[in-house]
């Protein structure tokens, strides 16, 4: 499902089938074209992983926003003005040395909008969704993290609508560095639990 | 249901295909599929959870060919049909051959920004105490419904435990068939990976999933 050589294939059926329900949803006075425009461009510009990246960045550098976060991560979300569909209810999970956590929805895309945007094609396909829990050690290799043995795995299925960001482990040798430097650091996918943030030292995800 | 869309623990997919520097939308129609779908969501006509219904119901073959914008449209076309908002007819020629239902509202461009924010939390008020505790040992129970459910097959009579309690929440199992919202209490479950996958599989595998009361048995 995530073949894009699938998608070229059957671009014309697919893309005829959006134009006809456009034209009729816009005829029948169900959907306002303007609107259709304002909703891609709010995901095109502004709601995306930079939006989680400034929370994990505080989380980092604040330890009272930290503890905001942990208490209640809709309400610390929301300081940054980060707040509705699907951020309803939020939770933040924090790796350690002991434990890596790692954000999958096996039933359908369920993905925290407000702090990452949307859902890259991989994180929707079958091979992530249904791999993600069985073997996440083996997902993680894929995307070039590999943890130590003993690491615990905590994998989170977004079953409900609980939407969960993962705050990624603070590289080293970041002490003293501006909320927005280290915002730099944080990748999308070290939100999602599989990868994890830049090291400054090497440029590339931490081990 | 037991559709193409529980895919935990599955096998046989192949690896999973990254993209660097991955576009939100790979081409125009995609944004324009995207859009649709919230903007006939914000008409109130049916719920997200009839909407994952709607798409989990497509034929697995289907389900599984199709990329996830294609799932959203196919999902789409179903709703629309099934609420008596277009008909099969209207959607292959693409005009408008019965008069419109009314909808309980149609999207301004000035009102996206505050719908968005506003978003459509389900914590409801409760009606009862608990029936469990944090650290009670729980059974998910074994079942079938051939109805939206989400309990997923794989955590299906397993034992796990509680570990929080998020609240009263809107049962799918109920409102994606109409039956109103009747919440209950969600709970975050953890799971051992070897009491899902076998003594054979990782021991330093936990899980968690977020399950209602009425998938629980006390252990």
């Amino acid at each position: 499902m995530s073949d894009h050589d699938h998608d070229h294939s059957d671009l014309s059926d697919t893309e005829l089938r959006v134009r006809a329900l456009e034209t009729l949803l816009t005829e029948k006075g169900y959907i306002d074209p303007p609107a259709l425009d304002v909703l891609i461009e709010t995901y095109e510009t502004k709601i995306g992983p930079k939006n989680g990246a400034m929370v994990v960045a505080k989380t980092w550098a604040d330890a009272d926003y930290r503890e905001r976060l942990l208490a209640d991560a809709t309400a610390a979300i929301a300081e940054f003005g980060f707040t509705g569909r699907q951020g309803e209810h939020m939770v933040a999970v924090e790796n350690t040395d002991e434990t890596h956590n790692m954000v999958v929805c096996t039933l359908c895309s369920c993905y925290p909008w407000t702090v990452l945007g949307l859902p890259p094609v991989w994180y929707k396909s079958a091979p992530y969704r249904s791999r993600a829990v069985r073997d996440p050690r083996g997902v993680l290799e894929e995307f070039g993290v590999r943890l130590p043995r003993a690491k615990h795995i905590r994998v989170w299925d977004s079953t409900a609508e609980v939407r969960y960001l993962v705050i990624p482990q603070r590289p080293l040798g970041t002490d003293g560095w501006s909320e927005d430097d280290l915002a730099a650091l944080v990748t999308r996918d070290s939100m999602i639990g599989t990868g994890l943030a830049i090291d400054p030292l090497v440029k590339e995800p931490a081990a | 249901m037991n559709g193409a869309q529980d895919l935990g623990g599955q096998m046989g997919f192949g690896p999973i295909e990254m993209e660097q520097d991955e576009p939100n939308f790979h081409a125009k129609w995609e944004e324009r599929a995207f859009a649709i779908t919230l903007a006939m969501g914000a008409t109130g006509s049916w719920t997200l959870d009839a909407s994952r219904y709607a798409r989990e119901t497509l034929p697995p073959a289907d389900y599984l060919s199709s990329s996830y914008y294609e799932i959203w449209t196919k999902g789409l076309e179903k709703l629309l049909v099934t609420n008596g908002l277009a008909t099969d007819e209207e959607l292959t020629q693409a005009r408008v051959l019965v008069p419109p239902k009314s909808v309980k509202r149609v999207l301004k461009a000035k009102e996206v920004e505050s719908v968005l924010a506003k978003g459509a939390p389900v914590d409801r008020a409760s009606q009862q105490p608990a029936r469990f505790r944090v650290g009670d040992r729980v059974h998910t129970k074994r079942m079938h419904p051939v109805t939206h459910t989400r309990l997923p097959r794989y955590a299906r009579d397993v034992a796990g435990r509680i570990e929080v309690i998020h609240g009263v929440h809107v049962f799918p199992d109920s409102n994606a068939h109409g039956k109103g919202e009747q919440p209950c209490w969600l709970y975050g479950v953890a799971f051992n990976g070897t009491d899902i996958w076998g003594p054979d599989s990782d021991p330093d595998l936990s899980l968690r999933l977020d399950l209602w009361e009425p998938y629980l048995d006390l252990a």
